[in-house]
């Protein structure tokens, strides 16, 4: 699939009013933390404006005119998530805050069948948010997390990963795109092999929702999670994805309305899916806006974003190589939205800071993997995340602004 | 020690005129910099968990003793321009009656242009110095 050509990637962007402000006085800003969160589209910003002014109404049990438009656009959203990602059952589509809600609630809900030798099989490049809520699951059955190594160039290593693989292995959830290395994992691979092993299989699609085609009846994992606000949606919203059976067969999560049937002060039953899994009042205004983005970019077309992205971010990581004083973090064969680096003699942190002063939003830190980073042997990195509105002009600004960071610093 | 001859007031006076001498951002921070490495280094003895500055994702220690009734103040960062960052706070703070720096507004960090530095963001740190400053002011 051809990536959008430079026109195309301007006219996209006038779509995006944060894209046109700028930083620092003059500066025009170049955003370069798209895995942290993504801008959004107009369309997204209209969609929640329009709920408030229009829609707004509690969903699935008012009598009125709203209650019933907002009930039907919220289960509309619910359906468009399922379809965007291939899940053949809305019913499997539970709306949480996020990705890390997602993966805590199958820790704390699945996670429960859990007991004293069982094994939890993660990698070392996961985020925090992948690796705390089964630290919790562990400690409370006395199930053991264990952790698949990686190779020198920042990929699973896959030979080792075979070798953890054992009929104690229960759950093995994985990232599909790293957040700090930008490596695309073989997960379809890695799902068949644990599945033949009796495993269930839990995808982190954080990073790889907003970049990749996905279709979950293809890929064959139990669990997906994912969050809105990585791929042009709203903060605040994402979803769990999964069989309605799996589901079915799990303790509830979170108590209180929604997800009840019957209430006596002895006892409850529950709501019928999803219900069962969303207490309270749901957050319908983002669900709402989030549908609104997987309309943009659908229109786009997800295989014209995965290839443009591919693009501005492979030709990033070698411009970044060739750059004197700059090393990268990790040199996968298929790269996702992220390149990272560390630049000689200057601290990630100090380097964030100056690019800034430039203009340029890049991210210093231990970007939630310390594990990762003990891996790496330093305490931080930088990292550009692109998405499919960013140039190949914004690259050669970032590069600019390393020049001054290392000038500055006297080590240019 | 450093015997002071004039208020914390006119310590950030006296700053702030420095600063007024710079052209623009990167004279600014190259004498940030400059600043940072001449910190005198902090005894690797107090390098530990114990005087870690919590909330920094740079690292920071620092410990504070009082001396003379005075409180007198050794840090470092692995970043360099908290590094320089801690060496302005400590031209303001260095060996001063603890009174005095609860006292203190530190308002030149906005004269400065500095003021972000100063933020809730956690990826800096320099707030949680100052308040953790503050504290062992308070308890000294």
């Amino acid at each position: 699939m051809k990536p959008f050509a430079p026109a195309e990637i301007c006219k996209i962007r006038e779509d995006f009013p944060i894209l046109q402000r700028k930083v620092h006085g003059d500066r025009d800003l170049v955003y370069l933390d798209n895995a942290a969160t993504s801008q959004k589209p107009l369309c997204v910003i209209e969609a929640l404006n329009h709920y408030y002014r229009q829609t707004n109404a509690n969903v699935h049990r008012g009598m009125h005119a709203l209650a019933e438009e907002a009930t039907a656009d919220y289960e509309a959203a619910r359906a468009k998530v399922a379809n965007f990602l291939g899940a053949t059952d809305p019913k499997g589509v539970i709306f949480t805050r996020g990705t890390t809600e997602s993966i805590n609630l199958v820790a704390q809900c699945w996670g429960q069948q859990l007991q004293a030798g069982d094994e939890i099989l993660i990698s070392v490049m996961e985020h925090h948010s992948n690796i705390v809520p089964w630290q919790l699951i562990a400690q409370r059955t006395g199930a053991t997390v264990k952790a698949i190594p990686l190779t020198s160039s920042g990929e699973l290593d896959l030979e080792a990963f075979e070798t953890l693989l054992n009929p104690k292995t229960k759950m093995l959830s994985l990232t599909q795109i790293s957040n700090a290395l930008g490596t695309v994992n073989p997960v379809k691979e890695m799902i068949a092999k644990a599945k033949a092993n009796g495993t269930t299989v839990l995808i982190d699609g954080a990073q790889s929702a907003p970049h990749l085609p996905i279709n979950l009846s293809e890929l064959g994992c139990d669990f997906y999670a994912c969050s809105a606000h990585k791929m042009c949606g709203p903060t605040g919203i994402g979803a769990l994805i999964a069989s309605p059976e799996l589901l079915n067969a799990m303790p509830p999560w979170q108590g209180g309305g929604e997800m009840i049937d019957q209430v006596t002060i002895e006892s409850s039953t529950w709501a019928d899916l999803p219900y069962k899994f969303e207490a309270g009042t749901p957050n319908i205004g983002d669900a709402i806006a989030w549908a609104s983005a997987i309309d943009y970019i659908q229109t786009l077309g997800m295989a014209r974003i995965e290839a443009t992205v591919q693009e501005v971010v492979n030709d990033a990581a070698s411009r970044l190589e060739q750059e004197p004083g700059v090393r990268l973090t990790a040199h996968p064969t298929e790269r996702g939205g992220a390149v990272s680096f560390w630049l000689d003699e200057i601290h990630p942190h100090d380097v964030a800071q100056l690019v800034d002063q430039s203009g340029v939003a890049i991210r210093a830190g231990h970007v939630c993997c310390q594990p990762l980073m003990k891996h790496l042997g330093h305490p931080a990195l930088n990292r550009a995340s692109y998405h499919f509105y960013n140039t190949q002009e914004e690259t050669t600004r970032l590069l600019e602004a390393i020049r001054i960071a290392r000038k500055i610093f006297g080590v240019a | 020690m450093l015997r002071h001859m004039n208020s914390i007031a006119e310590a950030q006076a006296e700053l702030i005129d420095e600063f007024s001498m710079f052209e623009d951002w990167q004279e600014k921070y190259a004498y940030i910099i400059d600043l940072g490495r001449e910190l005198d280094p902090m005894p690797e003895e107090f390098k530990d968990e114990a005087h870690k500055v919590k909330g920094c994702q740079s690292q920071v220690w620092l410990h504070a003793e009082p001396r003379e009734g005075k409180l007198h103040l050794q840090a470092e960062s692995d970043a360099l321009i908290v590094q320089g960052l801690i060496a302005l706070v400590l031209r303001i703070y260095q060996d001063r009656e603890p009174a005095e720096i609860l006292d203190a507004d530190l308002g030149f960090f906005e004269d400065i242009g500095l003021m972000s530095h100063l933020s809730m963001n956690r990826t800096n740190g320099l707030h949680s110095m100052i308040n953790t400053i503050r504290a062992y002011a308070a308890s000294a």
